[in-house]
């Protein structure tokens, strides 16, 4: 197969700036968002997404303005989510410059906002997140508001829902396995990904390379996310590719 | 100065690809307009596309520039990207069937959502979404000039083009089996995947199409 599998960095933006700490060894300014996105552009990221995590909707103009900054240096896709509820945000980021948004709680709250922005924009720009946690064998409910809250919602069930709703690609957080550096859950991720007809991006739990690798190989994803082991320099998106290759995946070098 | 427009009927990658435009113009001016005057003033033109072919054939037909595409074309180089080169077709299979621009003979196809990776048997996923290799099919045309056949480019589709003429293909991908990443005939390139998002190859090809005054 010639379509690579591929690596997204993402970036937490809280008001214009990228929190939880991005150490690379010469850079200049650490939470600098466009100098960040440029970097892992370089090293051969295969998109990027970024979260604004910005608390007040008045601030929110900021992301407009990284994304526009972002969108006119490094050319490859980006998704924006984050407070992504109305169809007007939608259009301001893709305005910005944007290609895909994420929209997360509001689809939960209203499923009918999935079809709305898709049938308006297109599939291909409407990416639902989805937040997991495990509740028994091999199945998964749906959390909002960064994993807070349950919904009683079944996350497999759920992504079917969204792909007919619209969805033209599904990125899968595990909260269980969200900061524990343990890798992702594949299992959770298998059941998504072969239930679904569109592309599923892993994340949460990346603690190595290897982890990325697992993500599609027994996670079957078609795209794997991860910020800490890239913000922190550990490794970088060159090596993380190197070491998808050698498990045998598709990868862009 | 040379100047190229970025043909503008309110679908959504037009922003990008302007501003990959930009990046490569050196002197060159890019405009973002919808207005006839100046699209047919410009040395070339960018016709691009995102979304549903009935609302992008629909917009293009309100503001005329169904026509001005065609127009264009006879004298000046025209690149398409992905919806916008689908559109240069006859015909749609998308929104139950829509009538296109009919600039190249051939049609618009759906992907199978069935299809399997004939290596490891596992379901492909549509959109056919991320970075695919292009093959050459005409490896002297100008706008491949200085990327590497094989090259990566980023690809967002649900549909494909086939063209009725093979002659008109100028580079090919496979999902799993080979369909058309672009075509040239004349003053027309183009291209199923996003150059604005393609990184370095990408603006290699926008770079080519600032240099290429068609008819190849």
């Amino acid at each position: 197969m010639t379509l690579a599998k591929r690596i997204i960095p993402c970036l937490d933006v809280d008001n214009g700036r990228v929190v939880k700490g991005v150490q690379f060894v010469d850079i200049r300014d650490a939470g600098d968002p466009v100098e960040i996105a440029r970097r892992y552009d370089e090293q051969g990221a295969d998109e990027l997404t970024f979260l604004d995590i910005t608390a007040s909707s008045d601030d929110r103009e900021t992301m407009v303005h990284v994304v526009e900054e972002v969108a006119g240096q490094v050319f490859i896709p980006l998704t924006v989510g984050g407070g992504i509820r109305k169809v007007e945000d939608i259009r301001r980021m893709l305005n910005a410059g944007a290609d895909k948004v994420a929209i997360n709680t509001a689809a939960v709250f209203n499923p009918e906002f999935v079809k709305e922005a898709a049938d308006k924009f297109g599939s291909q720009c409407i990416v639902v997140a989805i937040d997991a946690k495990q509740v028994g064998d091999d199945k998964w409910e749906i959390f909002t508001h960064g994993g807070r809250k349950p919904t009683g919602i079944d996350a497999v069930e759920w992504a079917i829902k969204m792909v007919d709703y619209g969805a033209g690609e599904i990125l899968l957080t595990s909260m269980d396995r969200d900061g524990t550096k343990n890798g992702f859950d594949n299992a959770l991720v298998s059941a998504v990904s072969t239930a679904v007809s569109v592309p599923v991006i892993a994340s949460g739990g990346v603690g190595n390379l290897q982890h990325l690798a697992e993500g599609i190989t027994k996670g079957h994803a078609d795209a794997v996310l991860a910020a800490s082991i890239f913000h922190f320099g550990e490794y970088t998106v060159g090596e993380a590719k190197a070491e998808m290759k050698k498990a045998g995946i598709e990868v862009r070098l | 100065m040379k100047t190229v427009a970025v043909m503008d009927y309110g679908m959504g990658n037009l922003h990008s690809v302007a501003k990959a435009l930009e990046k490569v113009a050196e002197g060159a001016k890019v405009i973002v307009t919808s207005k006839a005057e100046e699209i047919l003033a410009a040395d070339r033109a960018v016709l691009p596309g995102v979304g549903a072919m009935r609302d992008c054939m629909a917009e293009m037909k309100r503001l005329g520039l169904d026509q001005l595409a065609k127009e264009f074309a006879q004298s000046k180089p025209l690149l398409g990207v992905c919806v916008g080169m689908q559109a240069m077709f006859e015909f749609s299979e998308e929104n139950a069937g829509v009538e296109c621009l009919g600039m190249l003979p051939g049609k618009v196809l759906a992907f199978d959502k069935s299809m399997t990776d004939p290596d490891s048997g596992e379901r492909l996923k549509v959109p056919h979404m991320g970075w695919n290799r292009v093959h050459f099919a005409m490896e002297k045309h100008p706008m491949w000039q200085g990327i590497d056949d094989g090259a990566h480019f980023y690809f967002v589709h649900s549909y494909y083009v086939e063209p009725a003429d093979p002659e008109l293909i100028a580079g090919f991908s496979t999902y799993p089996h080979a369909f058309t990443a672009a075509v040239a005939k004349d003053n027309v390139f183009a291209v199923q995947f996003h150059p604005e998002k393609s990184q370095s190859a990408g603006l290699q090809l926008y770079a080519n199409f600032l240099n290429w005054d068609g008819n190849n």
